[in-house]
């Protein structure tokens, strides 16, 4: 609770947005998931999306790294920019854009291969490491990051997928960071992990907050309050309300952002 | 807790989990009842195949002293090996007359004095000594030893032979060993000389063949109708065309495999060339579907994980999904493998049934398969034939056995890799 009262973002920021959103639109074949939703996502600090299950607020995630096109219906419009560059543009290279925005899933999923290919094969499809050791530093640095370095140091040779689902999650952290990204998009990062490890992946969120612009979806709204200085509420498809954490906590100005986190529904 | 419950249960409620209990026995015995009569089908059809085939890998020899003559450098080749079994006979049977020897030589296989050549050729120094050597009786003396309580053509022609052959026996002089020459020659008119080894080499040609065909062709339709096309009526059609050509009656491949790689492109025929591209055929859809199958089961997670952290959707196919699939993959691709090592009927057509004696040794080479041999020498009335038959039929077994079991091996053992 002491980080909501010494958070920074208590006031409107007036610097450049790192990413903004304008009349955005998702449909999914006929069914409209997303609708006229425009934000500002700023850097240094931690937005969270909450809102009932099927509010959008995934949805809305996936616009940023446009993971919305895995679905083959799915179709877009509106605007979303990151760092004022449009993209959806038709010259955007999707492959490029992804390497520049991390994603973090719900339920860990480290490749089926060694703790050491999981974090190199990011540096490795975009050749961000010249020689051997460079990509080992990487691999390093990426999994100290995360914290996760003293535990696997000596086993960066097991399988990814051995680990527990805390440190798997951790691991998918490090695996993004091993990009170089400048955004973090975590969809309910901890929800299929145990307090315990929730614990860890909300301290690495503070630790990685000046570092990233983080985005992350939680359907745990005393973790809304812990990590984030944004909050944004979702309902219906629709942004209800946004603002900073301890302004949509303490005094909500709308009536269902207030029912929702009085635990009324959701 | 649950007692207490019961007793609260009313009348009807009771009785309605009787039956409810009832039924579930019921259907738990109907369950063990298939699957018992299924095993003693198996049981049953295993046992009456080995039955036949077992004695099949064996043949009955009989032990001569054969007397090799002094050297002759020059007529090695023109010695008469058929005269010095006769000798060999007269020495052992010396009460028989010299009409007798004729009906004697006919309880040793014609083949026998080949044997007789290969052991002076392998010990010239034998010459001028005498030998005792172990020669394959002949296809008429097998049967009756095999089953002596039937009448045959041997003892009704010549009541001696019977005599002869059990005095032999009571010397010990005659032994059953393992039939070698089964797996080491090609088709022969002889029940008594007849192997397996071209037949092998047939169908392992033609299914090198089919799999260096088949898999790549069927992967690479399998990964782009799975990942790649678009959602389209004419993807749709294709799809539902693959299903349907993958239940197509086989004999219709071989219609297809004439009419086309024969009759339009000349390629030689019944050659494992020919054979195993039909077959590739054939087994084409089946390797589609189970590679499809087995690329539609990796989970969404993995894809999902490549593609944010920027991959392509070419480098998530090949480097995360593809893996992931390969053990199905591979498992499909080896049953239908193992379907076409099993094909009769398409080969038939493309003239790979037929009477072969050389083993080939390449494609071109005109071959038959083994279930192609087994059905020739089936249908043979000389029971003999039938014998190797059914040994034919042992080792097809085993082959398809191993296949099946490399299969299972490989899915154990590459899913360990998995997610």
């Amino acid at each position: 609770m002491t980080e909501m009262q010494t958070s920074p973002a208590a006031t409107e920021r007036t610097d450049t947005p790192k990413m903004t959103a304008r009349n955005v639109h998702v449909h999914f074949g006929e069914i409209q998931a997303l609708s006229d939703v425009s934000l500002d996502i700023f850097d240094d600090e931690v937005t969270a999306l909450i809102g009932p299950s099927g509010c959008g607020k995934s949805t809305f995630l996936r616009c940023f790294n446009r993971m919305n096109e895995m679905a083959e219906n799915a179709t877009t419009a509106g605007q979303v920019q990151i760092d004022g560059r449009d993209i959806y543009a038709n010259d955007v290279d999707v492959a490029a854009l992804r390497a520049q925005v991390g994603m973090v899933f719900q339920r860990p999923n480290p490749f089926p291969k060694s703790i050491f290919d999981n974090v190199a094969y990011g540096p490795r499809i975009h050749g961000l490491a010249e020689t051997k050791s460079d990509l080992e530093e990487i691999v390093e640095a990426s999994l100290s990051r995360a914290g996760l370095w003293d535990e696997v140091k000596d086993r960066l040779d097991d399988m990814g997928t051995v680990l527990s689902d805390g440190q798997q999650q951790r691991l998918c952290i490090a695996r993004a960071i091993a990009v170089n990204p400048k955004i973090i998009l975590m969809d309910e990062p901890c929800s299929a992990l145990d307090p315990i490890a929730t614990g860890k992946i909300e301290e690495l969120i503070e630790e990685l907050r000046l570092g990233f612009t983080i985005v992350i979806v939680t359907h745990s709204m005393q973790q809304a309050a812990r990590v984030s200085q944004k909050t944004v509420f979702f309902h219906q498809g629709s942004l209800i309300e946004h603002g900073s954490t301890v302004e949509i906590f303490t005094k909500p100005r709308h009536e269902r952002t207030k029912d929702y986190i009085m635990g009324r529904y959701g | 807790m649950s007692l207490n419950t019961a007793h609260a249960l009313t009348p009807a409620a009771q009785k309605r989990g009787a039956r409810r209990q009832r039924l579930d026995r019921m259907f738990r015995f109907a369950g063990l009842a298939a699957l018992m009569m299924m095993s003693v089908i198996v049981v049953l059809l295993l046992g009456a195949i080995l039955w036949r085939g077992l004695p099949a890998f064996t043949q009955h020899q009989v032990r001569l002293d054969i007397t090799f003559p002094a050297p002759q450098p020059e007529a090695v080749s023109n010695t008469d090996y058929g005269q010095l079994i006769r000798q060999a006979l007269a020495q052992r049977f010396p009460d028989a007359a010299p009409e007798d020897i004729r009906a004697l030589r006919k309880i040793i296989s014609p083949s026998a004095r080949l044997t007789v050549r290969d052991a002076l050729q392998a010990n010239p120094d034998w010459a001028g000594q005498t030998h005792s050597l172990w020669l394959a009786v002949s296809a008429k003396t097998q049967t009756y030893l095999r089953s002596p309580g039937r009448a045959t053509e041997l003892g009704e022609r010549d009541p001696k032979v019977l005599t002869w052959l059990a005095d032999l026996n009571d010397n010990a002089d005659i032994r059953r060993a393992f039939r070698a020459t089964l797996f080491q020659r090609g088709d022969s008119r002889r029940a008594q000389s007849v192997g397996i080894l071209g037949a092998l080499a047939g169908s392992a040609l033609t299914l090198t063949v089919t799999l260096v065909l088949a898999f790549p062709i069927g992967l690479a339709s399998a990964i782009y109708l799975q990942e790649f096309a678009p959602k389209s009526r004419l993807v749709d059609l294709l799809e539902v065309n693959i299903n349907n050509l993958a239940a197509i009656p086989s004999i219709l491949y071989g219609l297809l495999g004439l009419a086309v790689f024969i009759n339009v492109f000349h390629l030689p025929r019944a050659t494992p060339l020919v054979g195993g591209m039909t077959l590739a055929l054939m087994t084409l859809p089946t390797v589609i579907i189970s590679s499809r199958a087995a690329l539609a089961a990796v989970p969404k997670d993995l894809r999902a994980a490549s593609l944010s952290l920027g991959a392509s959707h070419v480098q998530t196919v090949f480097h995360h999904i593809l893996p992931s699939a390969m053990p199905g993959v591979l498992t499909g691709t080896i049953l239908a493998v193992a379907q076409a090592l099993g094909e009769t009927a398409p080969l038939l057509l493309i003239g790979m049934l037929a009477f072969i004696v050389d083993v080939p040794t390449q494609v071109t080479d005109v071959a038959t398969a083994l279930p192609a041999q087994i059905f020739l020498w089936a249908e043979n009335p000389d029971e003999a034939f039938s014998d190797s038959a059914a040994a034919a039929i042992v080792v097809l077994l085993l082959m398809l056995l191993s296949l099946n079991a490399a299969a299972v091996f490989l899915r154990t053992r590459l899913e360990k890799r998995r997610w």
